[in-house]
């Protein structure tokens, strides 16, 4: 019952934590609202799915397009407090479906770095390092300098682009049937080198949209709306408790692929489905956001400073810390010189200085 | 419970295993010796089924291993590995709990604290559990692996290499724990490097060589057996251990293969030394007469040279006088080393043309004989001892 207690304990708390990051969070702006005008108005936006139809959207290029299908998802919203409309669209329209977005990679990435680094039995591994993050700025960088109309656009381009670019790397580094991890590790890093020359390729032509391309690049959430935290957020949810089920076989991975066998886990399996689980994920939270460095490295490092390597609390903790250091990151950026300063910046800004520190102090010194 | 039936593996092109048959019963302790690269891992890992055999079966209490899950395969058989290092530190209870694996559903977390706790109280590593695997010694790890092993109640234990990392005392607690457990009814099969410790604690020993299996049987036997100096490349000499009373090898893989013969008179650690000295610089040594039972007699049996032996606390007979006079009258060189050489009448005939060497190499020496004062040399330590010798054969 030991871990399971602790987990639920430390899973409320940071939940806890998150939940007053967002408010604080949602009360600070240009404009600023006082707790209770913030509480009501986010009541008001609590909504739930009442109505699923089709609606028709274009995909093509340039002028050749044809209509396909797209889910239309009604809501409702049940509460109706009190509050200012100006107030109301302040926090609903404006500043939440930013700070939520902001959770909801921010959870994505510290799921998926906590998996990665058990995966690689490396600290130093983050979600990206199978090529997910070069794939998606490809993608995405691609559909900026040469517009095509899709009806997720950016997003879609990003997202498929992450995913060819994993399972490329994964099917690179298999041979007969066995992916072995330091393959998996190298045939990353080549395909992230040569992604990386296609990127700096499209930038030199992409003319007007090289300032968008860098600051997506960058990671961003400017622009987001309920839309990317409706395609997000469901997805993200469901793979971290497809992970959250594995965490027992990848504790059991970390003695290593022999010993693992050994104790009855099927090796290769459970490798290919923490593989595609966690660069799904990850998938789908650069596609909202752009490419977000330090939080998938360094929160898992920190949470695993503080709750041990088993992974049935690691994974849920990391998960909520990085959910609550992306939103304070991007209250930061919000506050940054201009209005489009990247949270990709602050992450790093904020999080290497704080990495050298814990290396510093020794509290970080082996594998 | 194990079962191996004609065996083949190649790994990369190689035939590792090429034809292996054997079985490991219930509450045997069987050890698997052979040289580096004879394919001992490789053998264990089809046990578990981390490899499938090419041809030939294996079998756990009669189901095929490639039939069963890899789940199904470590209820029935733990692996005990020859260490792990575990990247992040894990605390020994956890690792230990880890065993459970193929006990228990995915998604129940709750922990397992009476197999996990009777596991480590076997292995005597609960006042570890606490400790980080990564702190603790070689032998407390070694001991916290074997629990994780109990921890999955298996029917067989595989072992690679255990003692391999530790100190004389760990090793020896170790491979004592495994045999114990093996005396509890479960079978296991064990790689393991040092021959004596194996002898020491095994129920039966397989020689394993180039894939194949050499020899097999009781410890002794095959520490006996020439296959097993033929597989290692080594001369060998087998002798048993006074302490423990199990067999023990040492081996000489660098005895030169020398002409000449010498004889050597006197037991006693002076003769002990001399046929020591003048066996491992690769002589053919013969012994005698010395009383049965002296140090010199067992060590010319063990080394298997032609002794000739008299009643304890006798002068030597007739028979045995003669005997010895015409092994002397045969060697190059005849080395007085220890009490007893006193029997022996030089002024025979067939002995009085043969150098004689005086040694004198701890222990007391040869006491004045009749016939003395013809000697050759007189020498005090081996190195002198061997170039005398050296001297009668090229003079």
């Amino acid at each position: 019952m030991r871990i399971l207690f602790r987990t639920v304990l430390w899973s409320t708390a940071l939940f806890a934590a998150l939940v007053g990051t967002v408010l604080a969070s949602t009360m600070f702006g240009s404009v600023s609202l006082d707790a209770g005008t913030v509480v009501r108005a986010m009541l008001n936006t609590l909504a739930y799915p009442s109505d699923v139809g089709l609606d028709s959207g274009q995909v093509g290029v340039g002028e050749h397009t044809a209509g396909v299908p797209v889910p239309d998802v009604s809501y409702t919203q049940p509460l109706s407090f009190d509050v200012d409309r100006t107030d109301q669209i302040i926090v609903e329209k404006v500043r939440l479906p930013r700070i939520v977005l902001g959770a909801v990679v921010g959870f994505a990435l510290g799921t998926a770095g906590a998996v990665m680094q058990g995966f690689f039995k490396n600290p130093m591994a983050d979600p990206s390092i199978i090529g997910v993050s070069s794939g998606a700025a490809v993608g995405a960088v691609a559909t900026i300098a040469f517009p095509v109309t899709m009806p997720f656009g950016l997003q879609t381009a990003a997202f498929v682009g992450a995913i060819l670019a994993a399972f490329g790397v994964y099917f690179i580094a298999t041979q007969g049937g066995r992916t072995p991890v330091a393959t998996l590790l190298l045939a990353g890093l080549a395909v992230q080198t040569f992604l990386g020359a296609g990127v700096s390729y499209l930038l030199l032509n992409a003319g007007e949209g090289l300032e968008e391309a860098i600051l997506w690049l960058m990671g961003r959430l400017r622009y987001s709306n309920w839309g990317d935290v409706g395609s997000t957020l469901p997805f993200v949810l469901l793979l971290f408790i497809v992970l959250l089920a594995y965490a027992r076989d990848l504790n059991v991975m970390l003695l290593g692929e022999e010993d693992a066998h050994a104790l009855g886990i099927d090796v290769e399996r459970t490798k290919r489905l923490l593989l595609a689980a966690s660069a799904l994920v990850t998938a789908a939270a650069v596609a909202v956001a752009g490419i977000i460095g330090f939080v998938g490295l360094i929160i898992p490092h920190i949470m695993r400073l503080i709750v041990g390597p088993d992974h049935r609390i690691l994974i849920p903790t990391s998960a909520l810390a990085g959910a609550t250091f992306l939103v304070l990151a991007d209250t930061l950026a919000r506050a940054g010189p201009g209005p489009a300063m990247p949270v990709g910046i602050v992450t790093a800004a904020v999080g290497a200085p704080f990495f050298l520190f814990l290396l510093r102090r020794r509290e970080v010194h082996a594998l | 419970m194990i079962r191996l039936d004609d065996v083949a593996l190649s790994l990369g092109g190689t035939d590792v295993l090429d034809g292996v048959s054997l079985s490991v019963a219930a509450g045997e302790f069987v050890a698997l010796v052979g040289p580096n690269g004879a394919g001992k891992t490789t053998l264990l890992r089809t046990v578990n089924g981390l490899l499938s055999p090419d041809t030939g079966g294996v079998t756990l209490d009669g189901d095929r291993v490639t039939g069963l899950s890899s789940r199904a395969v470590s209820r029935r058989v733990a692996t005990v590995p020859q260490d792990t290092h575990v990247g992040f530190s894990f605390t020994a209870e956890q690792v230990v709990e880890m065993g459970r694996t193929p006990h228990r559903s995915r998604l129940d977390w709750t922990e397992d604290t009476d197999a996990v706790g009777a596991a480590m109280e076997r292995t005597e590593t609960r006042r570890l559990r606490e400790r980080s695997v990564d702190s603790l010694s070689g032998g407390e790890r070694q001991r916290v692996l074997l629990a994780r092993a109990l921890a999955q109640e298996p029917d067989a234990l595989l072992l690679d290499e255990p003692t391999a990392s530790l100190d004389v005392n760990h090793q020896v607690q170790v491979l004592r724990l495994v045999a114990n457990l093996a005396d509890d009814g479960r079978a296991a099969l064990a790689a393991i490097h040092d021959l004596d410790l194996a002898a020491r604690f095994c129920d039966r020993l397989l020689l394993l060589s180039n894939g194949r299996i050499r020899a097999r049987g009781p410890p002794a036997e095959v520490l006996a057996d020439p296959k097993l100096a033929d597989a290692f490349g080594t001369e060998t000499a087998v002798s048993r251990d006074r302490v423990t009373g199990t067999p023990r090898v040492a081996a000489f893989p660098d005895r030169p293969d020398r002409a000449g013969q010498v004889h050597v008179l006197g037991g006693g650690a002076g003769g002990v030394a001399a046929v020591r000295t003048l066996w491992q610089a690769g002589y053919t040594v013969t012994v005698g007469p010395v009383p049965e039972g002296d140090v010199a007699a067992s060590l010319a049996t063990d080394l298997g040279l032609r002794v000739v032996t008299a009643p304890p606390f006798e002068r030597p007979g007739t028979r045995e006088r003669e005997l010895a006079a015409r092994l002397a009258g045969k060697a190059d060189a005849v080395v007085m080393a220890g009490p007893g050489a006193a029997g022996v009448e030089f002024d025979a005939d067939s002995v009085a043309a043969t150098p004689r060497i005086r040694a004198t190499l701890g222990g007391p020496g040869p006491r004045p004989a009749r016939g003395d004062g013809g000697e050759t040399a007189v020498v005090e330590s081996e190195r002198a001892l061997l170039t005398a010798v050296q001297n009668c054969l090229s003079p």
